[in-house]
């Protein structure tokens, strides 16, 4: 009877949790949904967009050009550490490219970025919600969805693409100094290799893949924001989630989008 | 002859949040330009009220009228563009100077107003209430706790709109500038001809801003009446509140 008990418990709980997770995918593709149908629907405002893309796009540069450089350096380093092993490491321009351009430029920058930006748009949003900013936009004939939501996730698919080329750029070049300083490449030879290696279904892939990203990590940050709970607390949580869910998202889209270009 | 329809009308009107019921049965009726005063104490559901009427809550049961058209049914955009709120805490926008928020709605209007007309008209609004040229360009962040009340007041009769919303317009504020604000709400409404409805626990305000009050206590009109009938009136929850006693039907906590 008490084991019978306790699985009906589990069963009910695991089914309680799972309608909550059905709920919340609901919730949040509804949101989705609503903000891109305002893309066919005036009024648009371009002013915000371009404000949103400087602060997504232009004043993430420096943190995501400094981790591709640093992540490329080190590459270079490890690559050659393990080619050698087994007398490769005259691979080392190919797999840094390869590595920086289809994997690490698009995930280590949209999760930079997600610490960056989806944080401060969740923060913002939120406190315009404890603080009535929303519904004085809503009284003010203005729709909120379409004023703070739609400029914000088209700036993050917008944006992310260009950072993550120039992030690929940068990482490429950090190990190409390694390559060339410390490990004693031809710089001619480095860049020639890199590409002669490189593909244009590569920079496709990174490019697709940096697009969804900026689209997730501006959701989560919408969403979380517009959703806030009251208080400082409300928006310090919504802050919190936004950034989690944002990383959890990215690494799981990274996950399909490598098998669906694989 | 007919009797004129009522601006704003609320026939029963429910709202629940989770197990916790708001408003039990509202019915209120403005008239056109008329100044509808709702008093009641903190957690009555007096915010929750008007924030039903704009649409930005749905209510759970009863009927929203505007002029005499069902909610649902009317154009809200279309009601909108002829309607100003002053918020409790302003709800001004942080990344907006101040002429900016002033002028929000003309300069995101279907035909927007070009920069200069709009700082203009701004700041003639801002003179208004009693701010010189010189704050058109400060942040809100930069202004005092009154001055953010006064811009938000410009910001809501920027358009001239012809039905006004006032949260708590005198709360936080020093008695001389909440005098100020109170006389300046009055001049506004009796101006522009406008229908508003104004929620405060400033009696003050009550008697100055007031045609009409209502007083709702645990999610109903518990008294409305003309502001001429309220001291007279003989609910003891209303006595109560005006005359603000410890004691009496309204449970306080101490």
């Amino acid at each position: 009877m008490i084991v019978l008990r306790l699985v009906q418990s589990f069963l009910a709980s695991l089914g309680r949790s799972t309608l909550g997770l059905l709920a919340a995918t609901g919730r949040l593709a509804i949101f989705a949904g609503v903000a891109v149908s305002h893309l066919v629907r005036p009024p648009f405002y371009p002013g915000e967009l371009a404000r949103q893309l400087l602060r997504i796009g232009y004043f993430s540069l420096p943190v995501v050009g400094l981790t591709a450089l640093f992540t490329g350096a080190a590459l270079a380093l490890q690559i050659w550490s393990g080619g050698d092993r087994f007398n490769a490491g005259t691979v080392v321009p190919s797999i840094v490219a390869i590595g920086i351009v289809r994997e690490l430029g698009p995930v280590l920058g949209g999760l930079m970025v997600a610490g960056r930006v989806s944080s401060s748009i969740a923060a913002e949003l939120g406190t315009m919600r404890v603080t009535e900013q929303i519904d004085a936009l809503t009284t003010l004939s203005t729709d909120p969805m379409k004023y703070l939501v739609l400029p914000r996730l088209l700036a993050g698919l917008i944006a992310m693409p260009l950072l993550v080329a120039v992030a690929n750029a940068i990482g490429i070049f950090g190990g190409y100094l390694v390559g060339t300083t410390r490990l004693g490449f031809n710089p001619g030879a480095y860049i020639k290799n890199t590409l002669d290696f490189l593909e244009a279904s590569d920079i496709h892939t990174s490019l697709t893949k940096a697009a969804v990203f900026g689209f997730l990590l501006a959701l989560m940050g919408c969403y979380n924001g517009f959703n806030s709970g009251r208080g400082a607390q409300g928006v310090g949580e919504a802050t919190t989630n936004a950034v989690v869910t944002a990383s959890i998202l990215i690494l799981a889209a990274n996950y399909i989008l490598t098998e669906a270009f694989f | 002859m007919a009797a004129a329809t009522p601006r704003i009308e609320l026939r029963d009107v429910h709202k629940a949040f989770g197990a916790k019921q708001v408003l039990c049965g509202v019915s209120l009726k403005v008239m056109p330009g008329e100044s509808l005063v709702i008093i009641g104490s903190s957690g009555t559901g007096k915010s929750v009220t008007l924030k039903c009427v704009l649409g930005i809550l749905t209510h759970d049961a009863g009927e929203i009228l505007i002029d005499g058209r069902p909610l649902a049914r009317i154009d809200r955009r279309g009601f909108l563009r002829h309607f100003g709120m002053l918020f409790q805490g302003g709800a001004l926008f942080d990344s907006l100077t101040v002429w900016q928020n002033v002028a929000f709605r003309l300069i995101h209007a279907r035909h927007p107003l070009g920069a200069g007309a709009a700082r203009d008209l701004a700041i003639a609004k801002l003179g208004r209430v009693g701010l010189g040229p010189e704050t058109a360009d400060l942040y809100p962040a930069e202004l005092s706790g009154g001055m953010q009340k006064r811009v938000g007041l410009a910001r809501a009769i920027a358009t001239g709109p012809q039905v006004i919303f006032f949260d708590e317009p005198t709360a936080g504020l020093d008695p001389i500038l909440a005098g100020v604000i109170n006389d300046l709400i009055r001049e506004l409404v009796s101006e522009m001809g406008a229908t508003a409805i104004t929620i405060t626990h400033d009696m003050t305000t009550v008697r100055t801003v007031a045609d009409h009050v209502a007083m709702l206590h645990a999610g109903r009109v518990r008294w409305s009446g003309p502001i001429e009938d309220m001291d007279a009136a003989p609910d003891p929850y209303l006595q109560q509140f005006i005359h603000g006693r410890a004691t009496g039907p309204i449970e306080t906590v101490r």
